[in-house]
């Protein structure tokens, strides 16, 4: 045993060396530590009496290499792949502030949890289909050491996507595309329907696509968890109030003056406090979903004359959706897909009780006020009922049982997501405005992102049609399925 | 007759792989666990390793489930088939011959590569690590009749929604004791129609098995599912006999 001699008055603990806890943090009653080592300087030290060493556990570090603003299962899923992406193992600082550490607003957890593989770009079934093989091999992907393997709930039931006359056609020229990009989606005629499925009335039904395999709905709070207990990334509960940037003057090739900015300070703000903490950062990811347009405002982005690139705001606004949920013992039976109106309503079993749930997206002008998360009952009663009650007669009698509402991060100007950097704010990265399909999208757009952060260019999957550049040049990348 | 309701308790998996699923710790395992989750916790090195030793298990389970479709061509789909589920420790039958079943060593006789027309009806697949990628190799067969997956560690509800292909022929099917398998991959199955015997006994995954099997029955309705009593979940109480009251009393 090596004997050490110890200097009276600074107490044993701070000369004693523990068996290497730099992982676990110090668990041998370091704040009790602390505070006798604080009375023992103050009473050494002559003069007033300050706070020598300041309790700063709870701000976020003073250095990271990237900020993500949001901490939703876009912003982590960024994290993680810029974590899996990097050539050296612990090479980048990532932190993630998160305003709400409760997830509350969150649309993540308010989400129905579908993932399907029925768009009609391109990129989109690309995203799907990588997702979906991510979710099946989330315990290779996201597996910690000790710490049991993540259940998913994963509902294998496919997407049933029902067309009217007028919608046959596209609904056609879609699955031809989903079909040449890999989905497993057949098209249903009416007869087909009523054999497979004799719930159903099809009335009003002249094709419907019906996805066989990767698609269904899952529990997104596990993957939540899942990528957020994958060790390597810094977190931290804060609002973002503040971006310092510093701007250069360049010249383009048309002989334009253009004001480049870069974000060098991010100032997260505490909870409850007038507290902030400035973060010195390289690159900060605007994953901040249905509040992704403020946080932009606050790089100066939309901050101009209207119709230049500087006067570009991002267009993506928080949109109130509901989510019902009904008991309906004749419903139909354990096969149910998540099956998808010619009205835009629709519905999916829920667990094995006979329960059911489904919204409907309201029309343009029927918008309700996204100020508060409250449901409105009479949407149900008026606007999803019948439709469902049409499409499949048992739902007459229905009972509800409960309801919540949710936000969408939804894009304005093309409702498809919005990735990759500003153009004049040279360090901002977007990941939002996904529109309700970022849940699903969230792996491949993630790893879309850390490549581009991390090689410059898109490597897997090429997401240059959702590059923030389109808003000012007026080229829409339309979806038309979306729910 | 009382019957006292207890909540049906979940032991763990008895997944046989490690990768299966958390295994329930008993006695001395329980302290050599703790000692492992310490040493893990604090040291980089012993992370490391653990990390590998488990990247090599997963590994070792994509080798057995690599594609064996490029023996198609030349041996025709069947015999690939067919060899994919041997070299897996399986079982296959021909139609009209008897059963290939590789011997402890692993040895199976070669002369199934002469069966280029002859379509397997029965494959035996139990205790056998197919996962996901490996069923591209089963679904080679196209004119399967029967397919047992019992007690496969690997089989979850994706292999399940994998399964729709074989919707013409098969007709029977085993899932019995694995551990990944509940009542949503069981949903999936709706697209065998041809199918009359299902046994879905044993699984742990499924949360209420009785009700489970009414559903599935409702689902499959010219099939026999054989597995679950409906009382399943509901226990007797200690001081009453176990008496066959479980199947409803015939009229």
């Amino acid at each position: 045993m090596i004997r050490r001699v110890l200097p009276h008055g600074l107490g044993r603990g701070l000369l004693t060396r523990r068996p290497g806890t730099r992982r676990g943090g110090f668990s041998l009653d370091w704040d009790g530590k602390v505070s006798e080592i604080k009375k023992k300087i103050k009473s050494i030290l002559p003069g007033t009496p300050c706070d020598v060493l300041p309790d700063t556990s709870h701000l976020p570090p003073e250095h990271s290499d990237v900020v993500v603003v949001g901490g939703g299962v876009l912003g982590l899923s960024v994290a993680y792949w810029l974590k899996q992406l990097e050539n050296r193992r612990g090479g980048m600082r990532v932190l993630v502030v998160e305003r709400d550490h409760t997830y509350s607003q969150a649309s993540t957890g308010l989400s129905v949890g579908g993932i399907c593989q029925q768009f009609s770009l391109p990129e989109n079934i690309q995203l799907s289909l990588f997702s979906a093989s991510f979710l099946r091999n989330i315990n290779e992907y996201l597996a910690v050491t000790n710490a049991p393997p993540l259940d998913l709930q994963f509902n294998p039931s496919g997407y049933l996507l029902l067309a009217s006359e007028k919608d046959a056609a596209a609904m056609e020229s879609n699955v031809k595309v989903q079909k040449q990009e890999g989905a497993k989606v057949c098209l249903m005629s009416p007869d087909q329907l009523r054999n497979k499925f004799p719930w159903i009335n099809t009335e009003g039904v002249a094709l419907a696509s019906y996805g066989m395999e990767n698609e269904g709905w899952f529990d997104p709070w596990c993957l939540l968890h899942g990528l957020r207990q994958k060790v390597g990334v810094f977190f931290c509960q804060g609002e973002v109030t503040r971006f310092v940037t510093s701007s250069q003057r360049m010249m383009t090739t048309d002989d334009e003056m253009v004001t480049l900015k870069s974000i060098h300070e991010v100032h997260v703000k505490m909870d409850h406090s007038l507290e902030y903490q400035p973060v010195e950062c390289a690159i900060v990811i605007n994953a901040a979903g249905a509040w992704s347009a403020q946080i932009a405002a606050l790089a100066g982005i939309g901050k101009g004359p209207p119709g230049t690139l500087q006067g570009t705001k991002l267009p993506v606004e928080p949109r109130k959706r509901y989510v019902y949920v009904w008991h309906c013992p004749q419903g139909p039976g354990l096969e149910t897909p998540l099956v998808a109106d010619t009205s835009g309503a629709y519905f999916r079993r829920e667990g094995l009780g006979s329960n059911y749930l489904g919204g409907r997206s309201p029309a343009e002008e029927e918008e309700p006020d996204p100020a508060n998360l409250e449901v409105d009952h009479d949407f149900f009663q008026e606007k999803v009922w019948p439709h469902l009650a049409l499409r499949v007669p048992a739902f007459e009698t229905l009972k509800v049982q409960t309801a919540w509402a949710g936000y969408y991060d939804y894009n304005t100007f093309d409702q498809n997501g919005v990735v990759g950097p500003h153009p004049l704010v040279v360090n901002m990265y977007f990941a939002t405005g996904f529109s309700g399909h970022g849940l699903q999208q969230a792996p491949g757009v993630g790893r879309a992102v850390a490549e581009m952060i991390l090689e410059g260019s898109f490597q897997t999957i090429d997401l240059s049609p959702f590059l923030f550049n389109r808003f000012y040049l007026g080229e829409k990348t339309q979806e038309n399925n979306i729910m | 007759m009382s019957l006292r309701l207890v909540a049906p308790m979940w032991n763990g998996t008895r997944g046989i792989h490690r990768l299966g699923g958390a295994v329930v710790p008993e006695g001395n395992q329980k302290k050599e666990r703790k000692m492992l989750q310490f040493l893990n916790n604090h040291f980089y090195d012993v992370e490391a390793l653990r990390g590998y030793l488990l990247q090599r298990e997963m590994s070792k389970v994509h080798l057995k489930n690599r594609s064996f479709t490029w023996l198609e061509e030349q041996h025709g789909p069947y015999s690939a088939g067919a060899f994919f589920i041997l070299k897996q420790g399986g079982a296959v039958k021909f139609r009209d011959k008897e059963w290939i079943r590789p011997d402890k060593y692993g040895h199976f006789s070669p002369e199934f590569w002469n069966f280029r027309e002859v379509p397997v009806e029965a494959v035996d697949a139990s205790d056998c690590e197919i996962n996901y990628e490996g069923l591209d190799n089963l679904l080679l067969l196209k004119e399967l009749q029967s397919l047992s997956l019992q007690r496969c560690p690997h089989v979850d509800d994706w292999c399940l929604s994998r399964l729709y292909p074989l919707a013409d022929s098969l007709q029977e099917l085993s899932l019995a004791g694995c551990p990944r398998v509940s009542e949503r991959g069981l949903a999936c199955l709706h697209h065998l129609q041809n199918l009359r015997r299902l046994d879905i006994s044993d699984l742990p995954a499924v949360s209420n098995p009785g009700l489970t099997q009414i559903l599935v029955e409702e689902m499959l309705p010219n099939c026999q599912v054989v597995g679950v009593d409906w009382a399943e979940g509901l226990k007797l109480g200690p001081e009453e006999q176990p008496q066959d009251t479980a199947s409803p009393v015939p009229a």
